[in-house]
C-alpha cells in the first residue's frame, strides 16, 4: 500500500492542462505529417506524379489545379516523394476535423473550413455530457488505440464531459472506426438504430471516412457514411490524439474558432 | 536452396526465411506423402507456418496445397506442396489440431472440403475465390453472414449459453463469442470471428502495387511494423536486394518501440482488468510515451511511412538518438515502478496467478506463437530461429516462463520490455553506417518467398508465389493470431466465465490480423 502511494506520487500528476486559457497544445513531433501543403505554382504543366502515386486516389488534378481529398489521404509520403518539384509537404497542423464531406476536398492556398459546433439544441443537450459508443466496423486498431488513448491520464478526455459507454442505448451518439466491412453493416446499423434521437455520429480515420486503403474493395462499404449520416469528420490514418482530441472539443463548442 | 539430409524430410525442399526459391524446385508430393511429412514434421518438434491454398486462375479446378513447416531448432524451413481435387480431401485435422484453422480457411477460400474435418465452419464468411465452389453447398441466393453458422451447444438442466459480440464493451475490435455454461464455469467457448474482414488476400493477388505496403502496414495496425517488414523484406527478397546495416537497425529499432508500446499497454490493461487502477493508470500513459518515440522517428505513432522497400523512410541522427536515450531511460525508469507494483500487490496476483492456465503439451499441439507460447515453457523467438535484418547481428535473450497462466503471460511481457529496452540502447548508441535505401530490382518471376518476422505478438509469417511476370499470384499472411485464438477457448475451458475478459486480455490478440 505504501509503495503503490510511493509510487503514485512519483508518477505525478500528468494530465495536460491545454485546452485551459494559457495552456499551449502539445507540441507535435518534428516529422508529424498534419495538414498537406501544395505549392502550385511549382506545378509543371501536365505533370500528374502525385496523382498517379497515391494508393487511394485522394489526389486529383484538374486543370492544373490540385484537389486533395484529406477523407481519402493516409498522410504517407508517396505524393510527396513523387513530386519532382517538391511541391507538396505536410504542416504540422494537427487540426483536420470537418463538418461536412465536400469540406474534406482541399484545394491548394485553400483554408480549411474546421468543424463548426453543433447548433443550438444539440450543443445544449451534448456540450457538457456526451456518451458514445465506439464502434469498430473493420478498424485495424489504430484508431481504435488512438481514441483510447484519450481516456488516459494524460489527456483525460472526461474532464469534458465525454465518455466511452458499454451500450448504444446509453449514448448519446456513435463513434466509428474502420471502412464497414460487409460483415460489419447490420451490427454497426443495429447499434445506430439502438441510440435514442437526437443522436450524432462521428467518424474517425481514412477507413471510416472513404474506405482508407481498402476503397472499393467488393468486402468494404468506403467508410461509415454509406451506413449512417455523418456529423463529424476527423482524418488520419490513424489521426492523432490531437487531431480527434480537436475535432470532438470543437464539435461541442469548447474551442472556439481562433485564428489559425 | 537443398533437399534436407533428414529422413523425414527427404521429400521437402529446405529453404530459410527471405530466401526465394523457383516454384519449380519446390516438390510436388502425392497428397498421402504430403500429409504424412507434415505429420512426420510434427513428431520431429517442427511446426505448421502456414499451410494453404492457390490457385493457378480464379476458376481453375486444379488446387494446390502448399505448407510452409518450420524447423525452429535449426532455423529451417521445410515447403512442399500438392494437388487436390475440388471435390475434397481428407482432413488432417483429427490428427493434427494445429492444421484445423488452415484446413477451414482453404475451405472457405477454395470451396474445397476438408473431408472429416471435425470443426467445419467459416472462418471469415466470405464467398470463394472460385466462384460456384462453395464448401457449404452454399448457392449464390443464400446469404453469407458473419457469425450466422452451426455453434456448438450443450443442453442440461444448468447449462446455459452466453453471447457477447460482435460489438464488444469496450473500445475494442469486434467478434463474437459463444459460452456454454454451468452456472458460472465454462464449459465450452466458441470464438466466431470475421467481422473485420477487409478481403486483403484477395487484393494482393496481381501485386506489388502501390497499395501492398499500406495494407501490410494495416493488416493489424497495431502490428504496423510487423508485418511491414515481413512485407517489406519479401519484395526486397524478390528483388535480390539487401538493405544496409543501418536501415536494418532503424527498422529492428522501430519493431522493439511497437513491441514496447503494446507490452506496457497490455499490462496496464491486464492490471486494470485486474481492479488495480494505480499499475492500469500509469502504463496507459507510458504506453503513449513508446508510441511517441516511434512519432519521433516517422512522424506516426504507429510507425506508418517509416518503412520503404529498400530500407526506410527516415534516418536517426546524433541528435535524436540522444533525445531518444533520454526518452528511454525516463520511460524505463517509470515502467519499472508501475509494473513492479503488480507483482507485490497481492490482489493483483491472486487474479493473475493459476488463471487460464495453457499447458506446454496444448501450447505445443495447438502451434501457439509468441509470448503467449513462451508463457508455457515453450522456448520459441523469430528473432532467434529465424533471424533477418539486425538480428542477425544483435541478438536478444529469449524470455520464457512456465505455468501458461495470466501470470505468466504478463510476466514474459515485462522479461521482453527489458531486453527490448537493453537492445535500443545498444542499437542507439552505435548505429551502424549505411544509406538508408537500397536499390531494388523488379521481382522475380516463378518464385515462392517466405518471410518471418518477431512482431510483439508473436511470429508473422508471409509467403509470396509469383508468376512469369513477377506478379503475386497468390499472396498468404499469417498473423500470430490466426495460431493463438484456439488457445484462448482453451484457457478458459473448466474456469469461471467471470475470468474471460482477464484471460483474453492476457493474450490480447488481433481480431483484424485474423479476419485479414
Amino acid at each position: 500500500m505504501i509503495k503503490t502511494l510511493i509510487t503514485r506520487i512519483q508518477q505525478g500528476h500528468r494530465t495536460m492542462r491545454y485546452p485551459d486559457a494559457g495552456a499551449p497544445a502539445p507540441e507535435m513531433p518534428a516529422r508529424f505529417r498534419g495538414r498537406p501543403i501544395f505549392d502550385a505554382a511549382r506545378c509543371p504543366d501536365t505533370c500528374r506524379q502525385c496523382a498517379d502515386a497515391c494508393p487511394t486516389q485522394a489526389i486529383a488534378i484538374a486543370d492544373g489545379a490540385i484537389k486533395l481529398d484529406m477523407g481519402r489521404c493516409l498522410f504517407c509520403t508517396d505524393c510527396a516523394d513523387s513530386c519532382p518539384e517538391k511541391a507538396i509537404t505536410y504542416s504540422r497542423d494537427y487540426r483536420l476535423t470537418v463538418r461536412q464531406a465536400s469540406d474534406l476536398v482541399v484545394d491548394a492556398g485553400q483554408e480549411l473550413k474546421l468543424a463548426a459546433a453543433l447548433d443550438g439544441k444539440l450543443r445544449k443537450l451534448f456540450g457538457r455530457s456526451l456518451q458514445l459508443r465506439q464502434v469498430c466496423a473493420g478498424g485495424c486498431n489504430g484508431c481504435e488505440s488512438d481514441v483510447n488513448v484519450l481516456n488516459t491520464i494524460g489527456w483525460d478526455l472526461s474532464r469534458f464531459g465525454i465518455s466511452f459507454v458499454a451500450s448504444p442505448r446509453h449514448a448519446d451518439g456513435l463513434l466509428i472506426t474502420g471502412p464497414v466491412t460487409e460483415n460489419m453493416k447490420q451490427a454497426l446499423k443495429t447499434a445506430y438504430d439502438a441510440v435514442p434521437d437526437p443522436k450524432i455520429v462521428i467518424a474517425v480515420g481514412a477507413c471510416a471516412l472513404s474506405g482508407g486503403p481498402f476503397i472499393n474493395h467488393p468486402e468494404v462499404h468506403n467508410g461509415a457514411a454509406s451506413v449512417v449520416p455523418i456529423d463529424l469528420f476527423i482524418p488520419g490514418c490513424p489521426p492523432h490524439p490531437m487531431t480527434i482530441l480537436d475535432g470532438l472539443l470543437r464539435l461541442l463548442g469548447k474551442i472556439e474558432a481562433e485564428k489559425p | 536452396m537443398s533437399l534436407s539430409a533428414s529422413s523425414h524430410n527427404l521429400s521437402l525442399a529446405e529453404i530459410s526465411s527471405g530466401q526465394p526459391v523457383a516454384r519449380s524446385a519446390i516438390p510436388e508430393l502425392p497428397l498421402p506423402q504430403f500429409q504424412g511429412a507434415i505429420l512426420d514434421a510434427l513428431r520431429d518438434r517442427r511446426r505448421v507456418c502456414a499451410l494453404f491454398g492457390a490457385t493457378d486462375s480464379e476458376n481453375s479446378f486444379k488446387i494446390s496445397l502448399y505448407v510452409v513447416l518450420a524447423d525452429d531448432q535449426h532455423g529451417r524451413l521445410h515447403i512442399a506442396r500438392t494437388g487436390v481435387s475440388a471435390d475434397g480431401f481428407p482432413s488432417l485435422t483429427p490428427q493434427c489440431p494445429q492444421v484445423h484453422l488452415f484446413e477451414r480457411e482453404i475451405a472457405e477460400q477454395f470451396g474445397v472440403k476438408p473431408l472429416g474435418h471435425p470443426w467445419l465452419k467459416p472462418v471469415r464468411f466470405h464467398r470463394s475465390y472460385r466462384a460456384g465452389a462453395d464448401a457449404w453447398n452454399r448457392g449464390p441466393a443464400d446469404v453469407v453472414q458473419a457469425g450466422v453458422m452451426d455453434f456448438y451447444q450443450i443442453t442440461g438442466g444448468q447449462v446455459h449459453e452466453v453471447a457477447v459480440g460482435p460489438i464488444h464493451a469496450g473500445v475494442i475490435e469486434p467478434g463474437h463469442f459463444r459460452f456454454q455454461c454451468d452456472g458460472e464455469t465454462i464449459l465450452h467457448l466458441e470464438i466466431a470471428l470475421g467481422y473485420q474482414h477487409r478481403g486483403v488476400e484477395r487484393a494482393m493477388r496481381g501485386g506489388p502495387d502501390k497499395r501492398s505496403l499500406h495494407y501490410a502496414e494495416t493488416l493489424a495496425g497495431d502490428t504496423t511494423i510487423g508485418h511491414g517488414c515481413a512485407y517489406a523484406q519479401m519484395i526486397e527478397s524478390l528483388g535480390s536486394c539487401q538493405i544496409s546495416p543501418r536501415a536494418a537497425a532503424i527498422r529492428g529499432i522501430a519493431l522493439e518501440l511497437e513491441r514496447l508500446a503494446n507490452h506496457v499497454g497490455d499490462l496496464g490493461a491486464l492490471s486494470g482488468d485486474a481492479g488495480f487502477l494505480p499499475s492500469a493508470s500509469f502504463c496507459g500513459r507510458i504506453r503513449g510515451d513508446f508510441l511517441n518515440m516511434t512519432a519521433a522517428l516517422c512522424g506516426n505513432r504507429f510507425g506508418r511511412g517509416l518503412l520503404r522497400i529498400g530500407g526506410v523512410g527516415f534516418d536517426i541522427d546524433a541528435s535524436l538518438a540522444a533525445d531518444l536515450l533520454k526518452r528511454l531511460d525516463v520511460a524505463e525508469r517509470e515502467s519499472r515502478a508501475a509494473i513492479n507494483l503488480l507483482w507485490e500487490t497481492s490482489s493483483v496476483m491472486a487474479r493473475f496467478e493459476g488463471i487460464g492456465a495453457v499447458s506446454k503439451e496444448t501450447a505445443t499441439e495447438l502451434g501457439m506463437v509468441g509470448p503467449a507460447a513462451r508463457a508455457c515453457g515453450v522456448d520459441m523467438d523469430s528473432r532467434r530461429d529465424h533471424p533477418s535484418g539486425i538480428y542477425q547481428f544483435s541478438h536478444i535473450p529469449v524470455s520464457t516462463w512456465r505455468g501458461g497462466d495470466v501470470f505468466a503471460r504478463a510476466y514474459v511481457r515485462w522479461l521482453e520490455i527489458q531486453r527490448s529496452i537493453q537492445f535500443l540502447r545498444d542499437q542507439l548508441k552505435a548505429l551502424p553506417v549505411g544509406a538508408l535505401q537500397a536499390e531494388v530490382s523488379a521481382p522475380q518471376p516463378e518464385s515462392l518467398v517466405v518471410t518471418l518476422q518477431e512482431a510483439w505478438r508473436g511470429q508473422v509469417c508471409h509467403v509470396a508465389l509469383t508468376d512469369a511476370q513477377g506478379r503475386f499470384e497468390r499472396y498468404k499472411i499469417v498473423d500470430p493470431s490466426f495460431h493463438n485464438w484456439p488457445a484462448v477457448a482453451m484457457a478458459v475451458r473448466g474456469k469461471q466465465i467471470s475470468d474471460f475478459p482477464l484471460c483474453n486480455k492476457s493474450f490480447s490478440l488481433s481480431y483484424c490480423g485474423h479476419d485479414l
